[in-house]
């Protein structure tokens, strides 16, 4: 199962070094990370999305980060309400008769065309991960040449929202 | 014995503070504050001006002959004394040369802080001379490291280190010291308090998982404590003797905990695991709560975990809460201090079961399949050899050990009716481990017999430190359980690989009593079984280092076993 994990750490040297190698030794499968400083410049905040098999190896994840001295707070935010966004560049085939109609498919994803080439355009997408998918996938079929996606970086809601348990039939959000 | 090395000044408050003093006169303020009366170490370049005050201040520092010893002595001393082992060794080679004992006091959670030269932070990244990246190496095998880049910085890192390397579960701390830092001059201040907002280990278990472990207890029949290191790493050995004599709990032991509970006790049933007894592992086997206190259920403990303790509720106090569920799922978790715990558990025990029937019939397994081997005229049986120590030192000796047969049958045979008796590579199962140690311990406890029980292979690992005994005539006792062979994996190649005895056999050996009289060592072969006793009598009688070099059964194995993949109740070669 996938698991959406935030850890908030301090910003020292090496800390990524700390935390990507305890990954790999533990044998934790990883699909994405992302860091970058907080409101308080000595303090970074790391997303992990994570893929466990079970309930105890999650457990294992949290505990083990939790060991670490240079990691302040984890905390799995998978269930809660939360924000969780992504942002991925996709560069994509497109003569100049194709343009207009992956603009056409790019705008109810309100991702926006950042870059123009000869043979190819760039789309930017930000969202979650299912959106950010979505639109990947709808890209497909004109030929990706490149994609970059940032991995997920999340946190929680000021509000709960109610509706979190109920199926979205919008990719977008 | 003698030891007289000259103390450092113990600096009071008054005169070490807010004075202007270099990185590395920093370093020794600041063992000195922490009251480390030894280190172990070697010198070297980037690490030359530490050693420079190390000369001027005169406090003590053992000299190994390869940073293994030193770092393998550190911890010895650390698991007799239970206070932080403390190695000072150079950059590139010298730090690298450690590695082994830092792996070693991380898997088996001694209290070390390692401090490690570095070159100038001018070249760091440059491939310098003896430049290493220690801090990348260590960063998973050290309980936390350090790089210091400002001499500001020296005495909060030095303080954390010693605070996190003792506090917890203990663990190594490493300090990678940049040549220029050490030098540079900065105010000395140690008496900030550690602040580390991520590091706040659960020392007091929460009451109501205490009280939730009592009920367990009442309600069960046939209960069972395993006791590991942690008992001992917390000090609870008397908690933890008191509570299962109110209770009346049997208790097993991890390779470890021995000690942790006195190993003659009627309640005792002897290690647990691969190794251990029938008892202890069918009491495992068949009981319906297990309390598993400061043990982390190794592998070589459980057996095939699909047959670990299949009817039991789990019940596990630990301090470290990763080691809770990480390999057996816990119905009654107790994250705090063993003796924390166990003095919160006495104080709800007024209430208790009756377990008398189950008692009585692990007593009767105990009784019908005792740890056994085939007396013998013709050989000196090394199980007999070990018993024969037990006896010598009226079981009051330190004892330590590498990896193997030797440190088997010393588990099963020295029977550690006393804490902090037992010192062995238990985890990583580091060769060159136990002579070391030894030395490490003997400064521990400078009027206890040390004896290191060690395999010939092993002893070659690390046999260059006997200079230190030479030096300081310091009075460990060697023995060698000589097998001519690297006993355990000959075993294994006999039951499991055809009797393929690749690269396991020496026949070919250095004669260890010249080795031991070339550093002029009292050495003594002994070879026929109705010497043992006398000369182990004269080894610790004289007054200084012996080496015996004891020629036992050649081809001997350690029983019973639990062969791999095998689960408790499947023990083979227990008493017929």
């Amino acid at each position: 199962m996938k698991r959406t994990i935030t850890a908030t750490v301090t910003n020292t040297s090496g800390v990524m070094n700390r935390i990507t190698g305890l990954f790999a030794r533990r044998n934790f499968n990883i699909e994405s990370i992302t860091v970058g400083v907080t409101e308080n410049p000595d303090v970074s905040r790391m997303t992990f999305v994570v893929n466990v098999d079970n309930h105890r190896g999650l457990d294992q994840v949290i505990k083990q980060l939790n060991k670490q001295v240079d990691v302040l707070k984890v905390r799995d935010i998978t269930d809660e309400s939360i924000v969780a966004r992504e942002l991925a560049l996709i560069k994509v085939v497109a003569a100049p008769q194709h343009r207009a109609e992956i603009e056409a498919v790019a705008s109810p994803f309100r991702a926006s065309l950042i870059d123009v080439g000869r043979e190819s355009v760039t789309v930017q997408v930000t969202g979650d991960q299912d959106k950010v998918e979505a639109m990947i996938d709808l890209l497909k079929p004109y030929g990706i040449k490149e994609l970059a996606r940032t991995g997920v970086t999340a946190f929680k809601r000021s509000t709960k929202k109610t509706t979190i348990d109920h199926p979205r039939y919008s990719v977008i959000n | 014995m003698k030891m007289e090395g000259k103390m450092a000044e113990t600096p009071t408050q008054e005169n070490d503070a807010y004075e202007e003093v270099s990185g590395s006169s920093m370093l020794i303020k600041a063992l000195a504050r922490e009251k480390v009366d030894v280190i172990f170490g070697y010198p070297g370049g980037a690490i030359l001006p530490t050693y420079d005050e190390i000369y001027k201040t005169g406090i003590r520092h053992i000299l190994a002959r390869h940073e293994q010893g030193a770092i393998h002595a550190a911890e010895g001393y650390a698991r007799v004394s239970g206070k932080p082992g403390v190695c000072v060794v150079t950059s590139g080679p010298g730090a690298t040369n450690v590695v082994t004992g830092i792996a070693d006091a991380m898997i088996d959670s001694l209290p070390l802080v390692v401090i490690t030269g570095q070159v100038a932070t001018s070249v760091i990244g440059t491939d310098a001379f003896q430049e290493a990246d220690v801090v990348g190496v260590t960063m998973p095998i050290t309980k936390h490291n350090f790089q210091v880049r400002e001499v500001s910085d020296l005495p909060r890192v030095i303080k954390e280190a010693f605070h996190i390397a003792t506090t917890g579960r203990p663990g190594p701390v490493l300090i990678d010291l940049p040549k220029d830092v050490s030098v540079a001059s900065g105010i000395f201040n140690y008496d900030e308090e550690v602040d580390l907002p991520g590091y706040h280990p659960t020392f007091v278990p929460n009451k109501l998982q205490l009280k939730k472990l009592q009920d367990a207890v009442n309600q069960a029949e046939k209960p069972v404590i395993l006791a590991g290191a942690g008992v001992l790493h917390a000090g609870g050995a008397a908690e933890l003797l008191e509570y299962a004599e109110t209770q009346k709990i049997p208790v097993a032991s991890t390779l470890l905990g021995l000690g942790a509970f006195p190993g003659q006790h009627e309640l005792s049933l002897g290690m647990a695991g691969m190794h251990g007894t029938y008892t202890a592992n069918m009491a495992l086997h068949e009981s319906d709560l297990l309390i598993s206190i400061g043990a982390r259920f190794d592998d070589r403990v459980t057996g095939n975990l699909k047959h670990f303790a299949p009817t039991a509720q789990i019940a596990h106090i630990d301090v470290d809460p990763a080691e809770i569920g990480k390999v057996v799922e816990t119905q009654i978790p107790v994250v705090g201090d063993a003796r924390e715990a166990l003095k919160g558990l006495l104080e709800k025990s007024e209430s208790r079961g009756d377990f008398s029937a189950w008692r009585k019939y692990l007593h009767e397994l105990q009784t019908e399949y005792p740890l056994w081997y085939h007396k013998d005229e013709e050989t000196i049986k090394p199980q007999r050899l070990i018993e024969d120590i037990f006896t010598a030192t009226d079981g009051e000796a330190v004892v330590t050990t590498d990896v193997g047969q030797h440190q088997m049958w010393a588990a099963q045979y020295y029977h550690f009716n006393k804490p902090n008796r037992w010192v062995t590579s238990g985890g990583l199962g580091t060769m060159g481990f136990g002579f070391p140690s030894a030395i490490g311990a003997q400064f521990a406890e400078p009027e206890t017999p040390v004896v290191a029980v060690i395999g010939d292979a092993g002893f070659q690992m690390t046999a260059q430190e006997m200079s230190i005994l030479q030096e300081l005539n310091l009075p460990v006792k060697i023995v060698l359980v000589n097998n001519a062979s690297l006993g355990m994996v000959r075993q294994w190649q006999q039951l499991f690989y055809e009797e393929r005895y690749s690269n396991s056999l020496f026949p070919i050996q250095p004669d260890f009593v010249k080795m031991a009289e070339a550093y002029n060592i009292k050495g003594e072969k002994v070879e026929d079984p109705s010497k043992v006793k006398e000369a182990l009598q004269e080894a610790l009688a004289h007054n200084g280092p012996v080496l015996l070099d004891v020629r036992v059964t050649a081809d001997e194995n350690v029983y019973p076993m639990i062969a791999p993949g095998k689960g408790h109740q499947e023990m083979e070669g227990i008493k017929p």
